[in-house]
């Protein structure tokens, strides 16, 4: 009898666990949005934030965007060259990158560049008691470390995504056009024809939400670590497995909601 | 005025407070001492309120601290200053603005005014002409002493010291100990301080409390300490007293 019942607590113990991890995590961002809109505002830490999520960013975001663009090019065009669609070369590439490519991978590559060391850092401060030196000089964690961060995630992943894009664009020009031969005016020309505002807008929106997931899991992970430099290793890795699969996750659920 | 009453916590399935009590009266300076592991950081972190207890209460100036929120709780805390026992100096800051960040975001105070505060108690310290380096660059004594600067700079009414001295050579710890003596002199602080300095501690401070097992088996006068009689007390006292005159050695071996 008794094992039975242990049986039966294991199993309702899991998604007690869960409940509560998910709790914790949603309040964490009811906490961060708070004091968001609490002022005064740490303007100077929200540069730095910027400073490190986002210039810091842009060579790896230039590199990858650039061979992301030549890559979907080469792909694009033999496969267009199937139906005799070359000329829709240029469409095709910017569509892939502007609603698709450019926010997801610039948000998989930021999470690994800048989210894991915020991760650490955020970890570090907690192992280190820095944290609680903040709060015990009545000053809010929160309205230092976290909303800084979350704010910053907003403002770079966008940017940092348009420098994507357009690296990108110009990758495939340079694939397409003086590699394969499309001509330069039907790469651009026909870009004009099928792009309009509402693609951009569409990838924006993926881009500021990817901007708050990873800023927000990785803030809250690196929060809540737990002890020892095993503790934090911990927190980092979960930090970014977790942040690239919500990427990918929500990627999905947003496109199906602003088809 | 700090009072923490029956004080319960359970640390990783082992209970580490079980039943603390204390009070500590304006303006009076208290020794906590017990062995290493006995739970005395612990106890520090549930006078601020950094952790909850399980059962029991804290009263800082006769408002609970654990029940407080917001605006009182942030009020309850700008009497605080606390020193760390790892020193949690912010390493992403130099020296000099980790002992100005309290003056910048607490106090209304211009830039020549906060500049000449820092630099007179890093002075004070004995870090004179390190306020550039970062924490990293400093070994463990200077970041202890930095950190003591950074809780010092802002005046705080209550004071609550984790091993002020410990890490550093004879010489330092007297200049620590004479700093938090001048301090008191000026601020007239309630403190708390914990120690393994024993006995030289006591010549510091008004009241002293022993903590062991979880309880406080020992609370009295420096004087009074000296001459209790359980055992378990005066084995520990005794010990702080032979280990500044010992008598044998690996020479003679
Ligand atoms: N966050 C924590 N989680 C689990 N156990 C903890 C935690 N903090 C402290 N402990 C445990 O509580 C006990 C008391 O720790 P504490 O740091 O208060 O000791 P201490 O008296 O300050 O010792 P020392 O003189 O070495 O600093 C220890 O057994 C420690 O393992
Ligand atoms: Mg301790």
């Amino acid at each position: 009898m008794e094992e039975l019942l242990d049986a039966i607590r294991a199993l309702g113990r899991f998604p007690l666990l869960v409940l509560r991890l998910l709790g914790d995590f949603g309040i964490f961002f009811g906490k961060a949005v708070f004091w968001t809109f609490t002022p005064p505002l740490k303007f100077e830490r929200l540069l730095k934030q910027i400073n490190f999520i986002g210039t810091k960013s842009l060579s790896i975001i230039a590199l990858t965007g650039g061979f992301t663009g030549m890559v979907l090019a080469l792909e694009t065009f033999y496969a267009m060259q199937k139906f005799g669609a070359e000329a829709l070369l240029g469409p095709t590439v910017a569509l892939s990158m502007i609603r698709e490519l450019g926010p997801v991978i610039s948000a998989l590559m930021i999470t690994a560049r800048a989210g894991s060391a915020l991760t650490a850092e955020i970890g570090i401060m907690r192992i280190t008691e820095q944290i609680d030196a903040l709060e015990v000089m009545a000053l809010n964690p929160f309205r230092y470390l976290i909303v800084p961060n979350l704010l910053a995630g907003l403002i770079t992943f966008p940017l940092l995504t348009s420098v994507f894009d357009v690296v990108g664009i110009y990758g495939g020009y340079l694939v397409g056009v003086k590699l394969l031969g499309v001509s330069a005016g039907t790469y651009f020309g026909e870009m004009k024809n099928y792009i309009d505002m509402a693609e951009v807008v569409h990838g924006l929106y993926k881009s500021l939400s990817f901007g708050v997931v990873v800023t927000w899991i990785c803030c809250y992970c690196g929060f809540t670590t737990g002890y020892g430099a095993e503790g934090v290793s911990k927190a980092t890795t979960r930090a970014v497995v977790a942040s690239s699969v919500m990427v990918l996750v929500c990627d999905y659920i947003l496109t199906s909601l602003l088809f | 005025m700090i009072e923490a009453k029956n004080l319960h916590k359970t640390l990783g399935g082992h209970k580490v407070l079980d039943g603390v009590s204390f009070k500590v009266e304006k303006g009076e300076m208290l020794a906590l001492i017990g062995k290493s592991g006995v739970g005395k950081s612990v106890t520090l972190k549930h006078i601020v309120g950094l952790m909850k207890p399980d059962a029991g209460r804290v009263f800082v100036d006769g408002k609970d601290i654990l029940e407080a929120k917001g605006r009182s709780l942030e009020q309850l805390r700008s009497k605080f200053g606390y020193l760390f026992q790892g020193g949690a100096l912010f390493d992403s800051m130099t020296v000099f603005d980790n002992v100005a960040f309290p003056l910048k975001e607490k106090k209304k105070l211009n830039h020549q005014e906060i500049r000449e505060r820092v630099l007179f108690e890093l002075e004070q310290v004995g870090l004179a002409g390190m306020e550039k380096k970062f924490p990293a660059e400093l070994s463990g004594g200077m970041r202890k002493r930095a950190s003591l600067a950074r809780c010092l700079v802002s005046d705080p009414e209550i004071m609550l010291f984790d091993e002020p001295t410990t890490g550093l050579d004879p010489l330092t710890a007297n200049t620590i100990n004479e700093l938090i003596l001048k301090t008191y002199e000026r601020v007239r602080f309630t403190g708390i301080v914990v120690s393994h300095e024993i006995p030289g501690i006591f010549s510091l401070v008004h009241k002293v409390a022993m903590l062991y097992e979880g309880k406080i088996v020992a609370y009295g006068t420096p004087e009074e300490i000296m001459e209790v009689d359980n055992p378990i007390v005066r084995r520990f006292i005794e010990a702080g007293i032979e280990q500044g005159r010992r008598k044998r050695g690996v020479r003679e071996l």
